[in-house]
């Protein structure tokens, strides 16, 4: 038996990527909050693959239940896969900064808290895999959602550091950074067609990434382009813009 | 946003609705009116096309299966090609599939679709084995060929128009191969055609392309194509890669000469009068599904597809008067599939009848639907009828002497009051 780990399971793009992996062969630990609203999707997945496919709570805000949280975890899982975030809402994260804090906990420091304890397992064992779903909003910040934006940063930065230390240990750390997504999440707004990606297709490129062990991942992959443009903008221009 | 249907035609405005909670769907049915359920957008016409449009794709989940006896509870937006990648490996295949696998299981009962085995399996609703419709008040029926069987008479075939499908239990058969032996019948005209469907009547499937600018002596000349499952064993399946066409064609690259190539290259290279091969599931039942958004090499004006079915009797006069009106008008059809057909079900507007039936794909130009209408009147003279799931033009009149269950079904549809509710441009079209 082979477990991935998938923290923030309810997301699209998590159950996605679980279908994908699920797909390959392996076992599931489903990790949400209230996770028993992922009893059908956990039975559908079952009936697809006929793999074990457990779902176990986690509040990724609760900081001290984190490792009681992996220690129940009677397997420990060969991977884990960070799909939390929380978009949050800019201006109200300007005036009241108990929503900015949520978004920088939720995005951040949760997840941090949470790869930590991970991480160190992993190293011991020498072996496994770690992926953070970061965001392209983190290469740069915009008026539109630097709250957000700056935490994405902070957590690329932290998946970044980690890869380096844990190079040693022969443990995997890949960073993925989504562009837009047609997910619950993005399902407001109105987004081009040819820059959105199917929570499918993440996925697909997720799985494809990391067993090729590449470090950073840009999906759709044109997103790589569109960032290196927008990180090149000189800053006395781009303050004045509204990208 | 708004949805287009497999035919690139029409294009209309409409508002779509998406659901996670059995009561997000029936909020949105209690709030909105002219709403229409919508699966995968095969249909090629406007049979799902309304102002307010309900996507059912994204209810795809699993939710169980029985390995003893094949039965598979699914939710209605899962694809057929979802249920094939999960069960061919383990040796079970879909009692009935349409020549596209890219389509959910509600589209398949609401269309009660059909394949290359209609004449021995029958109706996709054949192997249903129960499904739950949401009615307009938002109550839930089971429904089966033993319980609440009007509902389930009217739903399989139905057009999305009595309520939403949300999840059915269907019967998988067994396989022992993925592949199929196949063999193809080169015909030179009509007559040799259906003796060649009835030659092989006992195969499990058959179906025949036509070459339909074919003239005098020639007419009905076809590619017959008959097969059954093997059984060696070989289960692994592997969905291949796909071609894609990128953008739509250039509406001027479709005429009369890229046709007759077409036609040319696919009745051409046979040799043989009789040949033989091995091919897998995908090559035989989907050979479209290989090429994906197919439906772009019509152009941006679209295309629509027209299928008609005749009873036994006139078959063979009725099929001669069209093809020689089609090879006279010179208009090209890029796929002409003809078939031999099993006995009708009691569904009230299922298409199927023992007969024949030709499909053939137009594109959308000036003059298509003048001339579609004169080849209904040949239909209509011939006692056949029209398939729905395919339609964007048929009149009320041609449409309902072809249903002569359209009555009972529109009395249902007041009785549960879905009339208020549920409607397509080609129900409000045709009158149901």
């Amino acid at each position: 038996m082979s477990y991935v780990l998938i923290l923030g399971a309810k997301s699209d793009i998590a159950k996605a990527v679980a279908r994908k992996y699920a797909e390959n062969g392996y076992d599931l630990y489903l990790a949400a909050r209230n996770s028993n609203e992922l009893d059908e999707f956990a039975q559908d997945i079952t009936v697809r693959s006929q793999n074990t496919v457990k779902h176990i709570d986690l509040d990724i805000l609760d900081f001290d239940s984190h490792q009681a949280f992996y220690e129940q975890l009677e397997e420990k899982p060969l991977g884990v896969i960070s799909a939390i975030g929380y978009l949050g809402e800019q201006e109200e994260a300007q005036t009241n900064f108990n929503e900015a804090k949520q978004i920088i906990d939720t995005n951040y420091a949760g997840i941090v808290s949470l790869f930590n304890i991970i991480a160190n397992d992993f190293e011991e064992r020498k072996s496994g895999f770690i992926i953070g779903i970061s965001s392209v909003a983190g290469d740069r910040g915009r008026k539109s959602n630097y709250i957000y934006g700056s935490a994405k940063a902070a957590f690329t930065a932290y998946l970044s550091g980690l890869r380096n230390r844990l190079y040693e240990a022969k443990v995997h750390v890949m960073t993925v950074k989504p562009g837009f997504v047609a997910t619950e999440m993005t399902a407001d707004m109105d987004l081009p067609e040819k820059l959105t990606a199917q929570p499918d297709e993440v996925a697909d490129d997720i799985y494809k990434a990391q067993q090729k062990n590449k470090n950073v991942l840009y999906t759709k992959w044109i997103w790589r382009w569109v960032m290196l443009i927008i990180k090149s903008i000189p800053e006395w221009k781009f303050k004045e813009s509204n990208i | 946003m708004s949805l287009l249907s497999w035919g690139n035609y029409p294009k209309v405005n409409n508002t779509v609705f998406n659901f996670k909670t059995l009561l997000n769907l029936k909020e949105i049915i209690h709030k909105y009116t002219e709403l229409i359920p919508y699966g995968h957008g095969r249909s090629y016409g406007d049979s799902a096309l309304s102002k307010n449009i309900i996507q059912v794709r994204p209810r795809n989940y699993f939710i169980n299966f029985n390995k003893a006896t094949g039965l598979l509870h699914v939710q209605a937006g899962v694809l057929l090609s979802d249920i094939l990648n999960v069960f061919v490996p383990r040796g079970w295949f879909l009692k009935v599939t349409p020549g596209t696998k890219l389509i959910t299981v509600g589209g398949a009962i609401a269309s009660d679709v059909h394949g290359k085995n209609h004449h021995i399996a029958g109706c996709f609703s054949e192997s249903i084995i129960m499904f739950r419709l949401m009615l307009p008040d938002g109550e839930v029926f089971e429904c089966s060929k033993q319980e609440n069987t009007e509902l389930f008479k009217a739903t399989c075939g139905g057009m999305g128009l009595t309520g939403v499908i949300l999840d059915a239990t269907i019967q998988l058969k067994r396989i022992n191969s993925q592949y199929i032996d196949q063999t193809k019948i080169k015909t030179k005209n009509l007559k040799a055609t259906f003796a060649a469907f009835e030659k092989y009547k006992t195969s499990e499937y058959s179906v025949a392309w036509i070459d339909c600018l074919a003239r005098g002596e020639d007419i009905g000349k076809s590619l017959v194509m008959v097969g059954e499952f093997r059984n060696d064993g070989k289960l692994e399946y592997k969905s291949k890669n796909k071609l894609t066409i990128p953008f739509n064609f250039p509406t001027f690259s479709l005429n009369n000469w890229t046709v007759n190539i077409f036609n040319w290259l696919y009745y051409g290279k046979v040799k043989d009068k009789v040949s033989k091969q091995r091919v897998d599931i995908d090559s035989f039942f989907y050979p479209l599904d290989a090429i994906g958004d197919w439906n772009k090499i019509y152009g941006k004006n679209g295309f629509t597809q027209y299928q008609f079915i005749l009873p036994m009797a006139s078959s063979y006069d009725g099929l001669i008067e069209i093809l020689q009106t089609i090879s006279k008008s010179r208009k090209g059809s890029f796929l002409t599939v003809l078939k031999l057909y099993g006995k009708a079900n009691d569904n009230y507007l299922s298409f199927p009848m023992e007969g024949y039936s030709l499909a053939l794909d137009f594109k959308i130009e000036k003059g298509l639907f003048g001339f579609l209408d004169e080849l209904d009147q040949i239909v209509l003279k011939h006692k056949g009828r029209i398939y729905l799931a395919k339609d964007v033009r048929v009149s009320k009149e041609v449409f309902e002497q072809g249903y002569p269950n359209i009555d009972k079904f529109r009395e249902l549809r007041q009785t549960y009051k879905m009339n208020d509710k549920f409607n397509s441009l080609q129900s409000k079209r045709v009158g149901i």
